[in-house]
């Protein structure tokens, strides 16, 4: 009880309000970094430890009540409950440090042989993972792939990939990670040259035969070398004026020649499309996917794209999208070997 | 089984050194030749090259090409090669000769195992400065590149698992890809380019249980265009190797077909697998002996040479 009671009923009430407010404001603000600690990527778990941990009964209700993605009234029974999606949601955001700390501790081949089947099993929309592993692995790497995947699924590669998919681009994917590519220094640049004139004939011709289809476009990209591709993507800019992947309508054709011969623009694409919030929880794996797999190959490469592509360092756009331990095991992994 | 017959030890420099002998004077004496690399197998002949080199400065196999001509440096050339390398030099004249070569190619593809062909696909880097792939994608066209650049590609897994249900299914996409429903045959080179080869197998004798016949019996008269001949090689070569290979060589010998080059082939990367059995299954075909069939159809050191490897004792 307070002892200016007696002085001025009302400026105790008032200072009574005063710390009532003052406690709702705090609380509010501890709403709110509680929010903030579930929404990202990954969750904050110290701020959670900190702020959670102390609340009573009371101040987890008011949590409840004023939460209203995470929970739901109940106001017949006169009780809140935690919504079901959003426990899940939760969940997947708990677990991506740890799926994090998995993928990284993976060998290579069994890493890349796992998310080939999780994208076979996942569908169209996750083909581009294929294209992303086919085309920006050394052929070693992919070699490897292959074999440990014999180990892992009883299967090839290409087995499953061409029962799998059975749409157009079934031709294109199984050519592209059947390649064995040649990986020495020598490239016939009149072949290129020419090679790069039937590209731009099959790309004017799309109208009438879609690309995907075009036997050339397709013996050209899943059977040269990187070497020669990008030479090839040179003497096309220097026919049509444009970059091969922006004449490029077909989808995957275009990841196909990214993947292939400007790798680290298309990383630091993904990684942007992923660090952005409220993005789909699929596109958020991309996140883990590209900084565990480019860590030790071409980190330093993609972060300076990324600032060439976004003038913000990815550095910091992982800080202010991320969250925890997750963050943390991210920001490590990017600052290796400078 | 092999043919070779090779003592267990040998010098190396001793061999080398006796060569260097051969070489020298008007002609080379192929005699000491063939009694000596005739009679080594494939380890033995490398650490030969090795000492060669070390004791001459000089690559063997080169000095081999100026000393012997014909179809006995033909022979010996490629003897004397790492198999992998020996069976990408193999697939690039086959590439190059283009149409009725391309048997050779889709060999070295289904009779080799996975790690084998791997190793052809390296020698091929290492050789040519291209991918195996890239030469032949570029060299065909259509359903017949899908085929043959999906069959060097492959890197099938070697399990014994057997899915019986699938070979159901897919003996029945095949059946109907031999009566020319056109639009399935890119589901036959799905098969027959990705599936293992155990499972081939399954499926291939669901297709005569089904039929009565084996599937590539009754493609025999179907073989019009490269990727039907193909598409029969391929076949033939995953169903049983060995009974094809003794066809090339009955062909060969009674001079049947363009394949001139089979004979030689055929002894030279056989000779240290399963010639054995092959020459087995050459005398239930024919009654004759493979040694004898040959001794009338070629002459000189080449005979000398090929009966040598097949095992004959002089």
């Amino acid at each position: 009880m307070n002892s200016y009671e007696h002085i001025c009923p009302s400026l105790i009430s008032f200072s009574q309000l005063n710390y009532q407010t003052f406690r709702n404001m705090a609380l509010n603000q501890e709403l709110q970094a509680v929010t903030e600690a579930f929404s990202g990527h990954g969750v904050d778990e110290k701020s959670l430890v900190t702020l959670l941990g102390k609340w009573d009964h009371q101040e987890r209700e008011t949590f409840r009540k004023n939460t209203p993605p995470f929970f739901t009234e109940d106001h017949e029974r006169n009780f809140q409950r935690w919504d079901d999606h959003s426990v899940r949601l939760l969940k997947h955001e708990f677990v991506r440090f740890k799926n994090a700390v998995v993928l990284w501790t993976m060998h290579p081949w069994e890493r890349d042989a796992r998310l080939v089947k999780e994208a076979l099993k996942k569908g169209p929309n996750a083909y581009g993972v294929l294209i992303e592993i086919a085309c920006t692995r050394s052929s070693e790497e992919l070699l490897g792939a292959r074999k440990a995947y014999h180990s892992l699924f009883d299967h090839s590669i290409e087995e499953d990939v061409a029962s799998h998919i059975h749409g157009i681009e079934r031709k294109l994917l199984v050519a592209l990670v059947s390649a064995y590519r040649y990986e020495g220094s020598k490239v016939k640049d009149d072949t290129a040259k020419s090679e790069a004139k039937t590209i731009s004939n099959a790309i004017k011709n799309a109208q009438k035969k879609p690309i995907i289809e075009d036997d050339e476009a397709i013996r050209i990209f899943a059977t040269r070398s990187k070497l020669h591709l990008q030479a090839i993507y040179k003497h096309y800019k220097e026919i049509s004026g444009k970059n091969l992947d922006e004449d490029l309508s077909d989808l995957r054709f275009k990841q196909t020649v990214q993947c292939l011969c400007t790798p680290q623009i298309y990383f630091s694409k993904v990684l942007d499309g992923a660090l952005k919030i409220d993005v789909h929880k699929n596109t958020k794996k991309d996140l883990t996917r590209v900084v565990v797999t480019r860590a030790d190959i071409d980190m330093k490469e993609i972060k300076a794209e990324y600032q060439n592509l976004y003038g913000v360092s990815l550095t910091q756009k992982i800080e202010e999208t991320a969250k925890g331990n997750y963050k943390d095991f991210l920001l490590t992994l990017v600052a290796r070997k400078g | 089984m092999a043919t070779l017959v090779a003592p267990n030890q040998i010098s190396a420099a001793e061999d080398a050194q006796a060569l260097r002998q051969a070489f020298k004077g008007w002609g080379a004496d192929d005699k000491a030749i063939i009694a000596i690399l005739g009679h080594r197998n494939v380890y033995q002949r490398q650490e030969i090259r090795k000492a060669y080199e070390e004791l001459f400065q000089e690559d063997l196999i080169k000095r081999l090409e100026s000393e012997i001509s014909g179809d006995f440096e033909r022979a010996m050339f490629r003897w004397m090669l790492e198999p992998a390398d020996r069976d990408a030099v193999l697939a690039n004249v086959a590439i190059r000769n283009g149409n009725k070569d391309y048997h050779a190619v889709a060999e070295i593809a289904c009779v080799l195992s996975a790690e084998e062909l791997l190793a052809v696909r390296r020698a091929y880097h290492n050789r040519y400065k291209r991918s195996l792939e890239e030469d032949v994608a570029a060299h065909t066209t259509g359903l017949h590149r899908q085929l043959l650049v999906g069959l060097v590609t492959s890197f099938r897994y070697e399990g014994d698992e057997i899915n019986a249900k699938l070979a159901q299914t897919e003996a029945n996409i095949l059946h109907e890809a031999v009566q020319e429903k056109k639009g399935i045959y890119e589901e036959v080179i799905r098969i027959l380019t990705t599936r293992s080869k155990t499972q081939l197998v399954a499926t291939f004798n669901r297709y005569k249980d089904e039929h009565g016949i084996s599937i590539s019996k009754k493609l025999l008269d179907e073989t019009s265009d490269d990727f039907q001949k193909t598409m029969h090689t391929a076949i033939r070569c995953i169903n049983d190797h060995k009974k094809y290979y003794e066809k090339v060589l009955r062909n060969a010998i009674k001079k049947f077909g363009t394949d001139e080059d089979g004979l030689s082939r055929v002894i030279v990367t056989r000779a240290e697998k399963d010639l054995r059995e092959i020459q087995e299954l050459y005398y239930k075909r024919n009654s004759v002996h493979l040694e004898d069939a040959i001794s009338k159809e070629i002459s000189g050191d080449y005979k000398k040479f090929i009966l040598t490897v097949l095992g004959k004792q002089d």
